[in-house]
C-alpha cells in the first residue's frame, strides 16, 4: 500500500470514528438529557451528589475519601426512611480530588455540574478552592454546600444564592476559643499565622475576637507556608511575655509548630491556643503533645450517645473515628435529600427556597438554622480540651468537652456584606 | 542585642542539622555525579522508619539512630544496583528524572500505608529540657541535634580525605578509567558510597523525628532547602555542605526574626547571589556546576 493510500484510509477511519461518536452522543443526549415528561421531576431521573475534596494531600485524613462513606450512609438512611415513596430512587456519588488547588477545583466543579450532572457539590476544604467552587455554583445555578473550608467570605462579600456554609468558619473558631480563653484571664496574646488566605482570615477573626472580649494582641507574626523550622518564630512569639500564644496553622505546619513550641522555653510560660484543630491532628501527634490545649470543635464523636451511635456505624465501615467534617458531610447530604423529598424536585431554586430559614436538629446540627440572610448554617459548637494520656479511655477518645457554645453566641450576626443573588 | 544573639544561636543550631541533612546529597553528587532528587523522600523514610520502629517493636530513638540508617543503606544499595547504575553513563538529567519519579512513588506509598496526617514521636528521655545561659536559651534536643550532626560531618570528611578508602573512592570517581587501570575495582566502591549517602538521609530523618512533623510530605519542601544548601556550599563539597548549612540556618533565623514573611525567600536570595558571584558555589570545583 502506498503512503498516500494509507493516509487516506487512516483519515477515513478517523472521520468515521468522529461521526460515529457524534451520533452516539446525540443518542445518549436523547435518553439522558433533561426530562420533558413523565411523573418524576428529577433531572435525568436521578440525584447526583458531587464530593470535591483533597483525596491525596494534607486534608485527606480529615475528610477525603471517607467523606464519600459518610455521604453513602446518608443515602442509605434516606432510602431506608422513605423506601418506595422516596422521590430520589437513584442517587449517585461522583468524587474528584482538587489537590488543594483553586484552578483544579474550578475545572472539576465545572465538570461535575456540566458533564456529570451533579445536583450538589459537597465539602471542598481549602478556602481558595471553596471560593472557586462557589463561583461555579453561582454561574451554573446549582447547589454547593461547603463543609471543609473555613473562610467567612463564603457567607460574606463573596456569598451567593446557591452556596451554603455548613459546619464552621473562622469567626466561629475565634469566638469560641479566643472568647473563652480571654474570659478565663488569658488577656495578652501573640498570634502566629501562616501567610495565605486561611491564615490571614484566622488572624483577623482571632484579633477581632480577642480585642472584643477585652484582651490585647501584642503582635501578629506571619510565617511562610509551608514551614518546617519555627524556632525563631517561637522565640519572637514570646516577646513581651504574652499569656497566650495562638497558632493558626493547620496540618503538618501545626504539628511542626506544636512540637517545637513544646521544646521551647515558652512552654509553661505562655498558654498555647490552637485556632483550628481536627481530631486527626491530635491522633497524629499524640495526646501528650497537645494535653490541656483548648480549641473549638463543631462536633465531637464521643460527646453523647447520639453522636457515638453514628460514629460506631462509621467505624464499622472505615475502621476509624469520624472527624467533624465527616459528620457534617453526612448531615448536609441527608438534609439536601430531605429537601428534595419535600419538594419532590431537584430544581436548585426550589431547594434553596426550602432550605432558607429552615430549623434543623440532627446529630450534627444542634439547634441548627439555615440563616436566610447569608446561608450560614448556625448551630451549637463546643469548647474542647485535649485530654491527658491517663484520661484517654479508648482509641480516639482525645477530647473533653468543657462547654457548649449556643448557636446564637457562636455565630456573629451577618455584617451586611453578603448580598444573595 | 540579647535577642540577636539568641537568633544567632538558633540559626547555628538549625544550620548544623541542615549540614547533616545535605551531606548525603553532597557525597552522592561529589562521588557519583548524581543529583539525587529522592534525598528528601529518603529523609522522610528515615523519620517514618523511626516512628514505625517505635510503634511496632517499641524500639526508641537511640536504637533507631543505628538501625534505620543501616536499613536505608541496604535500600540505597538496591536503588543503585537496580536503577541508578544503568543511567550513570548518560546525561545526569536522566538520573535526576529517575530519582524524581522515585520520590513521587515513595511519597505516595507512604501516604497509602500511613495516611497523610503524620505519625507521633516523642523526644528521647534526657533531652527534653532546655539549656539556659543568661538570656540565651535553647532546647537540649536542638543542641544535641546540632552537635551530633557536626560530629557525623567531621567523621565523613575525615574518612573521605584522610583514609585510603576515601582516596580510592575519590580517585574512582574523578578518573574511573585510570583508577581501573591501577587494578582497583571501581564498581565495588561506587555502590556502597551511594548506599552511604542514602543512609545519611535516613539518619537525618531519624534526627528530625522528635522535632518535625513526620508525614509523607515532610521531605518534599525540605529537599528544596537542602538543594539551596549544597548549591551555596558548592555541589559535591562536604565542607561546602557544612558551611552552606550554617549560612542557610543563620539567614533563615534572621529572616524569621526581622522579616517573617520572607523567611524562606531570603534563603533563595542568598543562593542567587552566591551563584551570581561564584557559579560553582563557595567551595565547589570549577566546571562542576
Amino acid at each position: 500500500m502506498s503512503t498516500s493510500t494509507r493516509r487516506r484510509r487512516l483519515f477515513s477511519a478517523v472521520a468515521v470514528a468522529a461521526i460515529g461518536s457524534l451520533a452516539l452522543a446525540a443518542c445518549s443526549g436523547g435518553s439522558g438529557g433533561p426530562q420533558s415528561g413523565g411523573s418524576s421531576k428529577l433531572t435525568n431521573d436521578k440525584i447526583v451528589l458531587g464530593l470535591l475534596n483533597d483525596q491525596s494531600g494534607v486534608y485527606k485524613d480529615l475528610s477525603g475519601p471517607n467523606s464519600a462513606v459518610a455521604i453513602q450512609m446518608a443515602i442509605d438512611d434516606y432510602k431506608a426512611k422513605y423506601g418506595d415513596s422516596a422521590v430520589a430512587k437513584t442517587i449517585e456519588i461522583v468524587q474528584a480530588d482538587h489537590q488543594n488547588k483553586a484552578d483544579v477545583a474550578n475545572s472539576k466543579a465545572q465538570e461535575m455540574y456540566d458533564r456529570q450532572n451533579a445536583d450538589l457539590i459537597l465539602d471542598v476544604p481549602n478556602s481558595a478552592a471553596a471560593l472557586a467552587v462557589a463561583n461555579q455554583a453561582k454561574a451554573k445555578k446549582k447547589l454547593y454546600i461547603n463543609v471543609g473550608a473555613g473562610t467567612t467570605a463564603l457567607t460574606g462579600a463573596q456569598c451567593n444564592k446557591y452556596t451554603f456554609h455548613w459546619a464552621y468558619d473562622t469567626a466561629v473558631l475565634a469566638k469560641g476559643t479566643a472568647g473563652t480563653i480571654v474570659g478565663e484571664g488569658g488577656k495578652s496574646w501573640n498570634i502566629v499565622y501562616p501567610d495565605y488566605a486561611f491564615g490571614q482570615d484566622m488572624n483577623k477573626s482571632f484579633t477581632t475576637e480577642v480585642k472584643g472580649a477585652g484582651g490585647s494582641v501584642g503582635q501578629s507574626i506571619a510565617t511562610p507556608f509551608p514551614s518546617d523550622n519555627f524556632a525563631t518564630f517561637i522565640t519572637k512569639a514570646g516577646d513581651g511575655n504574652p499569656q497566650v500564644v495562638g497558632t493558626m496553622h493547620a496540618g503538618g505546619d501545626l504539628i511542626n509548630f506544636v512540637k517545637q513550641f513544646n521544646q521551647s522555653t515558652l512552654k509553661g510560660k505562655s498558654e498555647l491556643a490552637v485556632g483550628l484543630m481536627f481530631i486527626t491532628d491530635i491522633h497524629s501527634l499524640g495526646v501528650d503533645q497537645f494535653a490541656g490545649t483548648q480549641f473549638t470543635d463543631p462536633w465531637y464523636w464521643n460527646f453523647d450517645e447520639q453522636n457515638k451511635k453514628w460514629a460506631d456505624r462509621f467505624k464499622e465501615k472505615t475502621n476509624t473515628r469520624p472527624s467533624f467534617a465527616h459528620a457534617a458531610n453526612y448531615s448536609a447530604a441527608l438534609n439536601y435529600l430531605e429537601a428534595v423529598q419535600a419538594a419532590a424536585s431537584d430544581d436548585a431554586d426550589t431547594i434553596v427556597k426550602s432550605l432558607e430559614g429552615k430549623k434543623i436538629n440532627d446529630f450534627f446540627l444542634r439547634n441548627g438554622e439555615v440563616r436566610a440572610a447569608d446561608h450560614n448554617v448556625t448551630h451549637d459548637v463546643y469548647l474542647a480540651k485535649v485530654k491527658t494520656k491517663e484520661q484517654v479511655k479508648e482509641d480516639w477518645d482525645y477530647e473533653g468537652i468543657t462547654k457548649t457554645v449556643p448557636a446564637a453566641e457562636a455565630y456573629p450576626q451577618p455584617d451586611g456584606s453578603c448580598k444573595l443573588s | 542585642m540579647g535577642s540577636f544573639v539568641q537568633y544567632t544561636v538558633q540559626g547555628l543550631a538549625a544550620g548544623g542539622f541542615y549540614a547533616l541533612a545535605a551531606l548525603g546529597l553532597a557525597v552522592i553528587f561529589g562521588v557519583l555525579g548524581v543529583v539525587n532528587f529522592s534525598h528528601g523522600a529518603c529523609y522522610m523514610l528515615g523519620a517514618v522508619g523511626a516512628a514505625v520502629l517505635l510503634d511496632t517493636t517499641n524500639l526508641g530513638f537511640w536504637p533507631a539512630l543505628l538501625i534505620v540508617p543501616l536499613v536505608m543503606f541496604v535500600f540505597g544499595v538496591l536503588m543503585e544496583r537496580l536503577l541508578v547504575q544503568w543511567l550513570l553513563r548518560l546525561d545526569p538529567l536522566y538520573n535526576f528524572l529517575l530519582t524524581f519519579g522515585l520520590t513521587l512513588l515513595l511519597v505516595d506509598l507512604v501516604k497509602r500505608r500511613y495516611g497523610v496526617s503524620g505519625l507521633p514521636y516523642q523526644l528521647p528521655a534526657g533531652l527534653d529540657g532546655n539549656v539556659t545561659l543568661g538570656s540565651l536559651s535553647l532546647s537540649a534536643y536542638q543542641i544535641f541535634a546540632c552537635l551530633f550532626s557536626l560530629a557525623v560531618c567531621v567523621v565523613v570528611w575525615a574518612v573521605l580525605t584522610k583514609t585510603r578508602v576515601g582516596m580510592i573512592v575519590r580517585a574512582a570517581t574523578e578518573n574511573s578509567e585510570r583508577t581501573r587501570a591501577l587494578g582497583i575495582n571501581v564498581t565495588r566502591w561506587v555502590t556502597p558510597v551511594f548506599g552511604f549517602g542514602i543512609a545519611l538521609a535516613g539518619l537525618a530523618g531519624v534526627l528530625a523525628a522528635p522535632f518535625r512533623a513526620i508525614t509523607a510530605d515532610m521531605g518534599s519542601n525540605f529537599v528544596i532547602i537542602l538543594f539551596a544548601v549544597v548549591v551555596i556550599g558548592g555541589l559535591g563539597s562536604i565542607l561546602g555542605a557544612v558551611v552552606g548549612g550554617f549560612l542557610v540556618g543563620l539567614v533563615e533565623a534572621y529572616g524569621q526574626a526581622y522579616a517573617p514573611s520572607f523567611a524562606q525567600v531570603v534563603i533563595f536570595v542568598l543562593m542567587a547571589v552566591v551563584v551570581l558571584v561564584r557559579p560553582s558555589g563557595l567551595f565547589g570545583r570549577e566546571g562542576v556546576a
